[in-house]
C-alpha cells in the first residue's frame, strides 16, 4: 500500500528532472491576441461613432467644438486602449521566444495583466458608445425628452425654489425622527414584565408603519387628517402633515436601527455599569446608547439619505416641492427636462452623504480589525 | 455572625444545576480564594453575590440581612459590593479618568471636581495617573484591569469581589494587577476571589476553597488545601496544574 503511495524511488537528479519537466512557461498568446482584435474592433466603433454622432450634434446647432470634444477623447482613449493590447500581445510573442525561464514567465505575467486591463477598457468604451448612440437615434428623441438644455436652465430657478420645501421637509423630519425613533428603540428595550404592555405597543407600532408603504401613509395623513375636523390636526399646511407622516414612517425604520445598536452593546457593558449601582435608566444614558451611536452612526446616515429621496413623494398630497413644480414644467412644456433637473439636484446633494457614509464604514471596519 | 453568608444556595439554569447546595460564610476583613476547573461554578457564585445572577434556592446574607429575594435595593446594594471582571469591561467610549467617576458622580451624586481628585489620587497609586485622559484602548490589558479596580473602589466597597481577573491577561502582566489586590488584602478589604493563579492564592488568602460541581469540595488554610489537600478530587486538580506548569 505505502509503496503505490510513495513516488517510485528515484535519485535527486530524477526527481529534479521531473519538476523541471512539469513547469512549463506561460505566454498567454491566446488571451493577448484575442484582446487585440477586441481592441482593433473597439477603435473602429468608437471613431466611427465619434465621427456621426459629433456630425449629428453639429447638425443640430452645437458648436462643433463641444460636438468633437466628447468624441475626441473616446478615440484617443481607443487608441490607447489599442496601444495597451498590441504591447501585451508584444509581451507575449517575447515571453514565447526567450529562453530564460524567469525572463519568459515575467513577460508572459506582464502580456496576462495588460490584457485583462485593455478589456476592461473595451467593456468601459463600448458602454459609454452604446449609451451616446441611445441619446441620438431616432432624431435624438432621448435627448431631447430628458435633456433640452434650453428648458432645464430656465426651470432651474423655480425648481431650486421649490426644492427648498424638500429640504424643510427633510431637516425638521430629520430633527423628529432621530428623538421619536429613540423613544420607540427605549420602550422596545424595556426590560421585565412590567414592560411589556410598552413593549408590545412599541413592536406593533413598527409592525405598521414598516408595513405601510411610505406613499400611502403619506396620503392616508395628508387628505384624512383635514377631514377630521379635529383642533389643531385638521388645518396644518401640506408641508406639516408630510413631515409627521414621514416621521411616523421613518420613525418605525430608526427605530429598528437604534433597536438593534442598542442590542449589539455586548451585555458584559451592561453587568459592568448595573455593578457599579447604576439604574437601568441611568445605565442605557451614560453606557448603552452613547456605545450604540458609535455603532449605528453609518446606516442612520443611510436612513438619512433614503429619507431625503422619499421628501419627492409628497407631491402626491399637492405640496409645492420640486418634484410637483417640475411635473407643472413638464406637463407645460411636453418635455421632462425640468424633472431631469430634480433628478440632478437630488443626486447631487445625495453624493456626498453616501460617501461620507462609505468613509464612516470603511474607518469601522479598519477599527474592527485592529482589534477593538 | 459572619459578615457574608452563603446559606444552602442552588443555581441552575433549566436542567443544568450550577451550584448545588453550596455554603460558605465570610468574616470581615477575610481574603477567601475559590479554587476549581471551569465550569465549577466559581465565576456564577460571584455573580450571584451582587445579584448580577439570581440564586434558585437558599439565601444570601450580609451582617445578618438577606439580600437575596424580592424587595432588595439592587442599586443600594450593589453600591457597596464591588465586582471586577476577567474582561476589565472598561466602557471603551470613556476616558480612564471618565470610567472612574461615572459611578460616584451618577449614583452618589459626588461633585465632579471631588471626584476626579478621589479618582487621581487612586491612578496615583497604580502608577496610572499618566493616563487619566487616555480610551481604554490605549492600555495594556494590565493597565486596564487596574482600572477596573480604581473603578470598583471609587465606590469604596465593603466587598469586593474579584472574577478571575489575571485571566485574560498576558502573563508578565499578572504580576502589576497582583500587587494591587495584595495592597488591597493588607489594607484588611474583604475579598472573595475566583482565581487560577495559585501561587498567589496560597499568599495572599486567609481560607482557600476548592469548588467541584457547584459544592465546597475542600476548605481550609492554603497551607493545608494546595499542601496537603485531603480530597481525591483535589489532588487530582492540583496534580494536573502541576503538570502544565502552573503550580
Amino acid at each position: 500500500m505505502t509503496d503505490q503511495l510513495i513516488l517510485e524511488q528515484q535519485d535527486e537528479a530524477g526527481r529534479a528532472a521531473i519538476w523541471r519537466a512539469r513547469r512549463s512557461t506561460r505566454t498567454y498568446r491566446g488571451r493577448a491576441g484575442f484582446t487585440l482584435l477586441l481592441a482593433a474592433v473597439t477603435f473602429l466603433v468608437v471613431a466611427a461613432s465619434a465621427q456621426h454622432i459629433g456630425g449629428y450634434a453639429v447638425s443640430q446647432g452645437v458648436s462643433s467644438l463641444i460636438a468633437a470634444l466628447p468624441g475626441i477623447v473616446a478615440a484617443i482613449a481607443a487608441a490607447f486602449v489599442l496601444g495597451m493590447a498590441a504591447s501585451a500581445f508584444l509581451k507575449s510573442l517575447a515571453a514565447s521566444r526567450n529562453d530564460d525561464v524567469y525572463a519568459a514567465r515575467a513577460l508572459g505575467d506582464e502580456a496576462s495583466t495588460r490584457s485583462w486591463k485593455a478589456l476592461a477598457w473595451i467593456g468601459a468604451l463600448m458602454i459609454v458608445t452604446g449609451g451616446a448612440w441611445f441619446m441620438v437615434v431616432n432624431d435624438a428623441a432621448v435627448s431631447r425628452t430628458f435633456f433640452d438644455l434650453a428648458l432645464i436652465r430656465d426651470s432651474v430657478g423655480k425648481v431650486l425654489r421649490a426644492f427648498g420645501t424638500n429640504i424643510l421637509i427633510f431637516s425638521v423630519s430629520a430633527v423628529f425622527i432621530l428623538a421619536w425613533a429613540l423613544v420607540i428603540a427605549l420602550a422596545r428595550t424595556l426590560p421585565g414584565a412590567a414592560g411589556r404592555p410598552l413593549r408590545v405597543l412599541a413592536i406593533a407600532y413598527g409592525d405598521l408603519f414598516r408595513g405601510l408603504p411610505a406613499i400611502i401613509t403619506i396620503y392616508l395623513i395628508g387628505f384624512g387628517l383635514p377631514l377630521t375636523n379635529l383642533p389643531f390636526l385638521s388645518d396644518l399646511s401640506t408641508t406639516s402633515y408630510a413631515i409627521i407622516a414621514l416621521t411616523l414612517t421613518y420613525g418605525a425604520y430608526t427605530s429598528e436601527i437604534y433597536r438593534a445598536g442598542i442590542e449589539g452593546v455586548h451585555h458584559s457593558q451592561v453587568a459592568a455599569a448595573r455593578s457599579l449601582g447604576l439604574s437601568h435608566a441611568k445605565t442605557m444614558r451614560y453606557v448603552v446608547v452613547p456605545l450604540a451611536m458609535r455603532n449605528i452612526i453609518p446606516p442612520l446616515m443611510n436612513n438619512c439619505i433614503s429619507l431625503q429621496k422619499d421628501t419627492a413623494l409628497v407631491a402626491i398630497i399637492g405640496a409645492i416641492d420640486a418634484f410637483n413644480q417640475a411635473k407643472i414644467i413638464a406637463a407645460n412644456n411636453f418635455n421632462l427636462s425640468a424633472v431631469t433637473t430634480v433628478a440632478i439636484l437630488f443626486i447631487a446633494v445625495t453624493i456626498p452623504q453616501a460617501r461620507i457614509v462609505d468613509k464612516l464604514s470603511e474607518r469601522d471596519r479598519r477599527r474592527m480589525r485592529a482589534g477593538g | 455572625m459572619a459578615f457574608v453568608e452563603i446559606d444552602h444556595v442552588t443555581k441552575h439554569y433549566d436542567a443544568l444545576e450550577v451550584i448545588s447546595d453550596f455554603s460558605l460564610a465570610v468574616d470581615e476583613h477575610e481574603v477567601i480564594c475559590l479554587i476549581g476547573p471551569s465550569g465549577c461554578g466559581k465565576s456564577t457564585l460571584l455573580r450571584c453575590v451582587n445579584r448580577l445572577e439570581e440564586i434558585s434556592s437558599g439565601e444570601i446574607r450580609i451582617h445578618g440581612d438577606r439580600i437575596t429575594g424580592p424587595g432588595v435595593d439592587l442599586d443600594r446594594l450593589r453600591r457597596d459590593i464591588g465586582i471586577v471582571f476577567q474582561g476589565y469591561n472598561l466602557f471603551p467610549h470613556m476616558t480612564v479618568l471618565e470610567n472612574a467617576v461615572l459611578a460616584p458622580t451618577k449614583v452618589l451624586g459626588m461633585g465632579r471636581r471631588e471626584a476626579e481628585e478621589k479618582a487621581m489620587a487612586f491612578l496615583e497609586r497604580i502608577s496610572l495617573s499618566h493616563k487619566a485622559n487616555d480610551y481604554p484602548d490605549r492600555l495594556s490589558g494590565g493597565q486596564q484591569q487596574r482600572v477596573a479596580i480604581v473603578r470598583a473602589l471609587m465606590m469604596e466597597p465593603m466587598l469586593l469581589l474579584l472574577d478571575e481577573i489575571t485571566s485574560a491577561l498576558d502573563p508578565e502582566l499578572v504580576s502589576e494587577v497582583l500587587d494591587i489586590v495584595r495592597d488591597l488584602a493588607a489594607g484588611g478589604m474583604t475579598m472573595i476571589l475566583a482565581t487560577h493563579e495559585m501561587g498567589f492564592a496560597r499568599e495572599v488568602a486567609d481560607r482557600i476553597c476548592f469548588l467541584q460541581a457547584g459544592k465546597v469540595y475542600e476548605q481550609g488554610p492554603p497551607a493545608e488545601v494546595l499542601g496537603n489537600p485531603q480530597g481525591e478530587r483535589t489532588q487530582a486538580f492540583l496534580r494536573s496544574l502541576r503538570k502544565a506548569g502552573r503550580l
